[in-house]
Parts: structure tokens; C-alpha cells; sequence
């Protein structure tokens, strides 16, 4: 008995000290995030509340709902838009149309949607065939690396490329002309388009979907292709009812995580279209230059929207994503 | 044998320059649980695959049930066949999984229910139905995979070392049960694995591979007690390897570290002064003269191993070391590291090794 | 299989020929400069303009503060985190990925709006300080890269069983940190390097809305007033992105195999 309460007494004794090092370590822990912390708040949570919150105030700091009431209400950027003189935001140049907020928002959210789509499922055949296709193993890896340098080719220098190809003067463009007598500028296209920055956009959404896509491909085993045959599937109904099913989440994740991409982009089509396409980054843009909505909580409006938008399809990419993590385990 | 149902007959395979199975002939009975155990590399999965209908023979032919199915693709041999990892589909539940091979065959939804119901009982998991297999444990993964491989009653049920990636618990259990199950539904099955242990014990016969070769084809009894070739008796169990010499051919005498042992016409052909190698199981060797052991060596304690109920005792003969196992005895002390020590076996017993 | 490996080899033939035919045509475009003849005036011209040489070393140098400024905030986050505060991760994996959701135009619209002449902290109220915010939006728009990167670096080593082991062994935590902890991460720290270097070098938005004569907007300015300077341009800032991507490649090889983790 005395042995035990002893031994007892000399544990607790043993313990002590460590407890007492813990509370004092507790500050040097927080020390080695607090850098972090400190810069988020400051410089992304901040910020962005700072806007999200005035776009439901007016320049009296009073709450409202006019600024947000404001981005439905046409005749917001018609009242700086000369017709004449400031073809910039219209469609194409001279083109006497009144474009609003909502209409810029609207081509912003076709140009990602459509890029996204169109990248996503091309990435998504060309993972697949590096994957699974039976191609030599340096086409896999040469993609890959292709696809990292790819999808980070974005901004300026890419509008550029896309000017010097299918610019009216572009290489592919001219050889068209010439070699097939067909010329793209006389059918309708123009890179100054809606088709033109959608085109210019898959150049990086499809890299993008072939380096986060080819890991879930990856993912699916040889086994269940077998499994499924020696059960007396076939191909194709293999592919309906595992490959599919299995690959959707992140499929659509991944579409929505392209939209996201797209949706926030300026500098490309800043660069390629000039101002004669009026997407919402856009609009953005030329308000914090000028103030050319002579309201600056309608600014405040629009990016409280861009990030509304961007953050609803965050929520459904992060929804699918543990979706297809939760089979893929 | 009777009429076999499954029957390998010449089967080669070579990818580009290396070939993988040479020669490889196999009769199986109906209902027989055949297994093809071998190193890695062996060539033994490759002949399940062959089986399976994954790979092309480059040569030879597969018949099942007297129809040759050489060239039909896997999903019309109506074999069932389950995976190392399982394999399942992680996006049905455990009974779509088990319905699978019904559904694709176009079953009616009341039959493929009564039937998943069915395989769900056989493999004592009713209340799983509705989970996901990521829900599920590797050994609950594994009774669903072989549920879903039997559910559209298969020809052949082939096994590719299912119990593998298993803990050494459930490893044991769910051997016991697949052998339960195959008896129950008299379904003819190829086992492959690389655990000799699993092999001998749910095995009507076994294949012992070897470089893309059948080394010996037996029953777990024939291949541990007479093993045909040395890698067999070096791969199946633990072996003694000594090293001999024929010392009268005629009377089958053998020297073993200048002493002579007696092995009655087993030498099959060995002149007097050709070297031999012996085998012998540990468990065929006591510690000290026994009655009944009709051979003896005599060496020192080299090493003592406590392992509980058995103790491995290894004794050094000469160059050479002879393991073999002693049961404990709680009055008797363990035998000592130096100690002088006889060893006796059967004569009859000693395999010699070609 | 046939058909399959048919298809394959189709469907890459398209996606090559998508991604090759701008790049030759760019390549061919810049080399036009002048009449009748191949040339690479347009490189000499863009090489040789002085506004070239000062915004690119301006972006150059931004690259770098940024680099300093993201591993000095990420990497003892990071280390902490998988060391001592686990419960935070969540947390810091969201703010992390805040950059991709939140658009760097609305970012940098929320740092002039608070951070203006008038405010608290103007630091758009010097050169200097407008310079710092610019490294510090960057450091913003890199965070989700230099954060993953690093944080997959310290889960392959496994840091706690290394600090733990080194604490045995009688370390201090600076010898831990400069010892044990940064060479085994520094592979990982380098790639998110190279991969902030990429995106900052030829960015456009921060740089032009705080008005910064960067790179980014230099590029613009050339693409709105000059004909074959831009697909000059254009080659050289695709070269330095794959540099930077083939830097990265080449320094996985180098990365620690995660040999000590049993899975």
C-alpha cells in the first residue's frame, strides 16, 4: 500500500513539469501561425469585407439595398456610355447597343460556362486517352508537363498568341484563306468575340482540367474494368454504370472550379478584345480606373457579386470534390 | 480422374522475348479447388489471367466444360473472379455490387433481390446491403467481392490471392470460409497464392509453380510429404538441408559429417562417392534417441529459440544446422546453447533432393 | 483495344494540334517583322527597349519579395500546424484557398479602398509602400500554390517523427528548424518558388490598378500600340513560364521519397 501511494505521489510528481512547460510553450505556438493569421485578415478577410459591406451602404455608411438594386437597373452604365465615343464596352465596335451591368454579367458567366465546358471535356478525352488509351508512356508524362506549363499561360501573353493565330492577319487564319479559300473573318468569327475569348480561354482550361482530372482516371482500377467483364459486362456498360457514375463528382467539381477560373480572369481579355467585349471583370476594371459608374458603392455592388458567384461555385466544387474523395478512399 | 471440367493443355505465354508460362498442362474436377502456388513472378497469375480471359495464350488451349474458350472474350466465359484489392465498385452499395453480374445479364429486379439476399446469407453479412464498400472493412470488402464473383453462378470461380492484403486474422477465417462455400456450392476453383500455409490448407490439389512451369501437381499431403523436385520441398514448408555422401550405394549408406546413416534403398540410382543433398522437416526430428527412429547424428546446441508452446532448437552437425521443434514441457528446462545433443529421425523420413 | 488505342492516339492529335498551332503561329507572327524575309527584329527591339529591360527587373524583383514574403508567412504556419496545431487545419486550408475564389481584381479593389491616402495604413500614399502592397497582393494571389506546396512537402517527410527524433537527439528548435526542417523541405519550398515566379512575373491586374510599372502592364501597353513586338513578347513569357515548370519537374526528382511512411 505505502509502495503504491508512493509511486502514486513520484507519477504525479513527473508530471508536473510538463504541464507547466506546456502553458509556457502555448505563446511560442501561436507564434509560429500568428504571421499567417495576421496577413489573412489583413490583407484578404479585410478587404473583402470591407467591399462586401459597402455594397450594402450608401456614402453615408447607412445600410441599403440600392447599390445591389443598382446592377439589375439598365440605365446604370448607359448613363456614361457615348454611344459614339465610347465604343469600348460595347460589342463590337460601333455597335450602337447600351450594354448594362446585369448583360456584362451575363457574358462573363457564358464565356466561363462555355470555356469551362468545352475545356473540361476535351481535358477530360485527352486524360483519358493518355490514362487509358494504350499511348507510350512519354506522351502521358509529356502532357502532364505540358498541361503545368500550359494551364499557368495565361494573362497578356496569351491574348497575344491567340492574335498572332487567329488575328486577321494570324497564321491560321491567313493559311485558311489561302490554302482552303475559307475565310473565318467573312463567316462571322472574330478572336474579338464571345467565340474568339472562349477559344482563348480553353487554352488554359483544358491543361488545367487534364492536371487535376488525369489523378481521378487514375483512380479508376484496372480490377473493376475485369470485375465488370468476367461479371459479363460489356464496354459500354461498364462505362454507364462504374466509370461515369464514378467520375462525375469530380468531373463537375472540376467544370465548376474551371467557371471560378474563367469567371475572375481579366488581363487575357483586357488584352485580346481591348474593351470591345463587356465582361463584368471588365466593368470592374474601368470603375476603379475612373469611377465610370459615378457611384463608387455600385462598385462595391459588383464585386460583392463577382464574389458571390465565384463563391457559390466554390461551395458546389468543394461539395463534389468530398463527394468523389469519399469513394475514391 | 473422371471427365475433367477445366483442362489446360499446353498453354504458353511469352510477352515480346521473355516467356512467362512454358508448357503448362492442368486437369481439374468438377468442384475440385485446385490452387497455383509459387514466388512472385512464377507465371501462376498469369494462367489465371489466361483463364480469365485478360491474356491471349501465345499457345496451347483452355477448355471448359468440354468447349474450348480460348479465344472468347472474359465477359462470355462466365467465370467469376475475385481481386487482391477487392475491386469493388465504389459507387454502389454492397447489393448492387452482389447484383452487378445479374443486372447486366438481365435479370428481373425481383430475381436479382432474392438472389443478392441469398448470397448475402451465404456470406453472413445481411445487414450490410445498403452500405458502401468504403464503409466496410478489407475482410467484409472481400466476403462481398466473392458474393458478387458466385451471385450469377459462374462455371469456374477463380481467386487471385484474395487474402493478401487481409490481416493474418482474418486471413485464417475467411479462408475457412471461401473453402465452406465453394463445398457448399460444388463450384470448381483456381486459388492462387503465394502463402504455402493457405495453399496446404484449403486445397483439394496444388500446383507448385515455378519459372512458368508446374513443378509438381498433388494433394497438400503428396507435396509436403514427398516433394518432387528441391525447390518444391524447399518451397513448401521448413527444410534441413544437410549434405551427404554415398558411401555403399548397395546398401544405401550415406555419410553425414564422417557419420554414417543408413537410408534402405532410397538413393535411386546414386553411385557410392556421389554427393547428396538429405532433406529433412523439422518436425520429423527429436531431441535424443526415440524409439522408432531407426537413424541418428550426433552435434552441439547451437542456438535456442522459446517460441511458447513449441521450442526451436537448432543443432549444429559439422557445417551443417538442423532445426527442429520440441514441445515445451513445463518441468522439463529448454536445452542449453553448447550443450552436446543427439538428434534421431526415421530413415524413412529423409528426402533426398535431386 | 484497337479502336481504343485508334481513338487515343486521334484525340491527342487534336488536343497537340490545338496547343502547338498558336505557339508556331505566334513564333511565325514574331519573326515577320520584316518585309519579305524572316527576322528576329522583333525580339532585338523588345530586348533592347529600355521600358522592356526596366519593368521586367521590376517584376523580377517583385517575384522575389514575394517568394520571401510567402515563405516567411507560409512555411512556419505550415510546420506548425502539422506539428502542434492540427485543429487549425481546416481553417487555414479554407483561407488558403480563398485566393481562387475570391478574384484578384475584387482583392486589389479592397486594398485601395482600404488602404487609400487617407486611411489607417496609406500605403498608397508612397511609392515605396505601394510597391510593398503590390508584393503583398501577390503574396496573396500565391498563397493557395505556396501553401499546398510546402505543406505536401512536410507531409512526405513526416516533421513530427523528424522533430521528435531530433529532440532526442538533443536539438534546439533552431537547429531543428535550419537543420532538419528546411533542407527536407526546401525541394518543396523551391517549387512553390518557381510556381509563384510564374504567376507574378507577367501579372496584369494588381499590377496595373496600383499603377506599378510592371511587367504586366508593360505587355499591355505594347499589345495595344505595336504589331509583331507582342508575339515576341508572347514566346519569351511562354519560355520563362516553362522554365519555371521544368525547374519544378526537375526538382520533384530531387524531393524526398516519404520512405518512413508506412502507406
Amino acid at each position: 500500500m505505502t509502495d503504491l501511494s508512493l509511486s502514486n505521489q513520484a507519477i504525479a510528481g513527473k508530471t508536473a513539469p510538463p504541464a507547466d512547460a506546456r502553458s509556457r510553450r502555448l505563446p511560442t505556438q501561436w507564434f509560429g501561425v500568428a504571421p499567417f493569421f495576421i496577413f489573412a485578415v489583413m490583407f484578404l478577410i479585410l478587404p473583402t469585407l470591407y467591399l462586401m459591406l459597402g455594397a450594402f451602404q450608401n456614402d453615408a455608411s447607412e445600410f441599403t439595398l440600392a447599390n445591389i438594386v443598382g446592377i439589375f437597373d439598365p440605365p446604370n452604365l448607359s448613363i456614361y456610355l457615348q454611344c459614339q465615343g465610347a465604343s469600348w464596352l460595347s460589342w463590337t465596335p460601333g455597335n450602337c447597343q447600351l450594354p448594362t451591368i446585369l448583360a456584362a454579367y451575363w457574358i462573363s458567366i457564358k464565356v466561363s460556362l462555355a470555356s469551362a465546358l468545352i475545356g473540361a471535356f476535351s481535358g477530360l478525352a485527352i486524360a483519358i486517352a493518355i490514362v487509358r488509351g494504350g499511348l507510350p508512356e512519354w506522351i502521358r508524362s509529356a502532357t502532364l508537363t505540358f498541361s503545368g506549363v500550359a494551364s499557368n499561360f495565361a494573362g497578356v501573353p496569351l491574348a497575344f498568341a491567340f492574335l498572332a493565330t487567329l488575328g486577321r492577319l494570324g497564321l491560321a487564319t491567313v493559311i485558311l484563306n489561302t490554302v482552303l479559300g475559307f475565310n473565318l473573318y467573312a463567316h462571322g468569327f472574330n478572336i474579338l468575340s464571345f467565340w474568339g475569348l472562349t477559344l482563348t480561354y480553353v487554352y488554359f482550361q483544358i491543361p488545367l482540367m487534364v492536371v487535376i482530372i488525369t489523378p481521378a482516371i487514375d483512380g479508376l482500377k484496372k480490377e473493376w474494368g475485369e470485375a465488370a467483364a468476367t461479371l459479363g459486362a460489356t464496354t459500354a456498360q461498364y462505362w454507364r454504370m462504374v466509370v461515369i457514375p464514378v467520375i462525375w463528382p469530380s468531373f463537375l467539381g472540376t467544370v465548376i472550379l474551371l467557371f471560378a477560373n474563367a469567371f475572375g480572369a481579366i488581363a487575357t481579355a483586357y488584352a485580346l478584345t481591348g474593351s470591345s467585349l463587356n465582361i463584368i471583370p471588365i466593368v470592374l476594371y474601368a470603375q476603379i480606373r475612373g469611377d465610370v459608374l459615378h457611384n463608387a458603392h455600385l462598385g462595391y455592388a459588383i464585386a460583392f457579386g463577382m464574389i458571390l458567384i465565384t463563391g457559390l461555385a466554390n461551395v458546389f466544387y468543394i461539395w463534389f470534390r468530398t463527394r468523389s474523395e469519399r469513394w475514391l478512399k | 480422374m473422371a471427365e475433367p471440367f477445366l483442362s489446360i493443355q499446353h498453354v504458353r505465354k511469352s510477352f515480346g522475348a521473355t516467356t512467362v508460362v512454358e508448357d503448362f498442362n492442368l486437369d481439374v474436377a468438377p468442384g475440385e479447388f485446385v490452387s497455383f502456388l509459387g514466388p512472385s513472378g512464377c507465371g501462376k497469375t498469369t494462367v489465371l489471367r489466361m483463364v480469365a480471359g485478360f491474356e491471349e495464350p501465345s499457345a496451347g488451349k483452355i477448355v471448359v466444360g468440354g468447349k474450348d474458350i480460348t479465344r472468347l472474350k472474359p465477359n462470355q466465359r462466365n467465370v467469376g473472379m475475385v481481386f487482391q484489392a477487392y475491386a469493388l465498385f465504389p459507387n454502389l452499395t454492397v447489393a448492387q455490387n452482389i447484383g452487378f453480374g445479374l443486372k447486366v445479364a438481365g435479370m428481373s429486379k425481383a430475381a436479382i433481390d432474392s438472389r443478392v439476399a441469398e448470397m448475402l446469407d451465404i456470406i453472413k453479412l445481411p445487414q450490410m446491403a445498403d452500405r458502401y464498400p468504403y464503409q466496410l472493412s478489407g475482410g467484409q470488402q472481400q466476403r462481398i467481392a466473392l458474393a458478387r464473383a458466385i451471385a450469377p453462378k459462374p462455371k469456374l470461380l477463380l481467386l487471385d490471392e484474395p487474402l493478401s492484403a487481409l490481416d493474418a486474422k482474418v486471413r485464417v477465417s475467411l479462408r475457412e470460409e471461401i473453402r465452406s462455400i465453394q463445398k457448399k456450392l460444388d463450384i470448381t476453383t483456381i486459388f492462387v497464392t503465394h502463402d504455402q500455409e493457405e495453399a496446404l490448407s484449403i486445397s483439394d490439389r496444388i500446383a507448385v509453380m515455378y519459372g512458368g512451369k508446374a513443378e509438381q501437381v498433388g494433394t497438400p499431403f503428396e507435396i509436403y510429404n514427398r516433394p518432387a523436385t528441391k525447390f518444391v520441398a524447399n518451397f513448401v514448408g521448413t527444410l534441413n538441408v544437410l549434405e551427404g555422401k554415398v558411401t555403399d550405394a548397395a546398401s544405401g549408406k550415406v555419410q553425414v559429417n564422417s557419420q554414417e546413416v543408413s537410408l534402405k534403398g532410397k538413393l535411386n540410382g546414386s553411385k557410392s562417392g556421389d554427393t547428396l543433398s538429405l532433406a529433412l522437416r523439422p518436425e520429423a526430428i527429436s531431441l535424443g534417441r526415440q524409439p522408432g527412429h531407426d537413424a541418428s547424428l550426433s552435434g552441439e546446441i547451437a542456438e535456442v529459440h522459446f517460441l511458447g508452446s513449441v521450442i526451436r532448437v537448432r543443432v549444429g552437425i559439422g557445417g551443417n544446422t538442423v532445426s527442429l521443434d520440441t514441445f515445451n514441457n513445463s518441468t522439463t528446462p529448454p536445452p542449453v546453447v553448447g550443450d552436446k545433443a543427439d538428434i534421431s529421425f526415421s530413415s524413412g523420413d529423409m528426402l533426398v533432393l535431386h | 483495344m484497337k479502336s481504343g488505342r485508334f481513338w487515343a492516339w486521334v484525340v491527342f492529335a487534336l488536343g497537340a494540334a490545338y496547343f502547338f498551332i498558336p505557339l508556331i503561329a505566334t513564333v511565325e507572327f514574331s519573326m515577320r517583322m520584316r518585309r519579305g524575309a524572316y527576322s528576329f527584329d522583333a525580339y532585338q527591339i523588345v530586348l533592347g527597349d529600355a521600358r522592356f529591360q526596366a519593368t521586367f527587373m521590376y517584376s523580377v524583383v517583385a517575384a522575389l519579395f514575394t517568394i520571401i514574403l510567402g515563405v516567411l508567412i507560409v512555411v512556419p504556419a505550415a510546420y506548425w500546424i502539422r506539428l502542434r496545431l492540427p485543429q487549425l487545419r481546416p481553417i487555414v486550408e479554407f483561407i488558403t484557398l480563398l485566393p481562387l475564389v475570391i478574384p484578384a481584381i475584387v482583392i486589389v479593389f479592397g486594398y485601395i479602398r482600404m488602404y487609400g491616402s487617407n486611411s489607417p495604413l496609406p500605403f498608397l500614399a508612397n511609392d515605396t509602400a505601394t510597391n510593398a502592397l503590390l508584393v503583398i497582393g501577390y503574396a496573396t494571389l500565391s498563397l493557395p500554390y505556396m501553401y499546398r506546396a510546402v505543406d505536401t512537402g512536410l507531409r512526405t517527410i513526416d516533421v513530427r517523427t523528424l522533430t521528435e527524433a531530433a529532440q532526442i537527439l538533443g536539438a534546439g528548435w533552431s537547429t531543428i528548424i535550419t537543420r532538419v526542417i528546411l533542407p527536407n523541405v526546401l525541394i518543396a519550398v523551391l517549387s512553390g518558388a518557381f510556381l509563384t515566379f510564374a504567376i507574378v512575373i507577367g501579372e496584369f491586374t494588381m499590377a496595373s490598378l496600383l499603377n506599378r510599372p510592371a511587367f504586366g502592364p508593360y505587355l499591355q501597353n505594347i499589345g495595344a500600340n505595336r504589331a509583331y513586338e507582342p508575339a515576341a513578347l508572347a514566346i519569351i513569357a511562354f519560355a520563362i513560364t516553362w522554365g519555371c515548370m521544368s525547374l519544378i519537374q526537375i526538382l520533384s526528382r530531387f524531393a524526398p521519397k516519404s520512405a518512413n511512411r508506412p502507406n
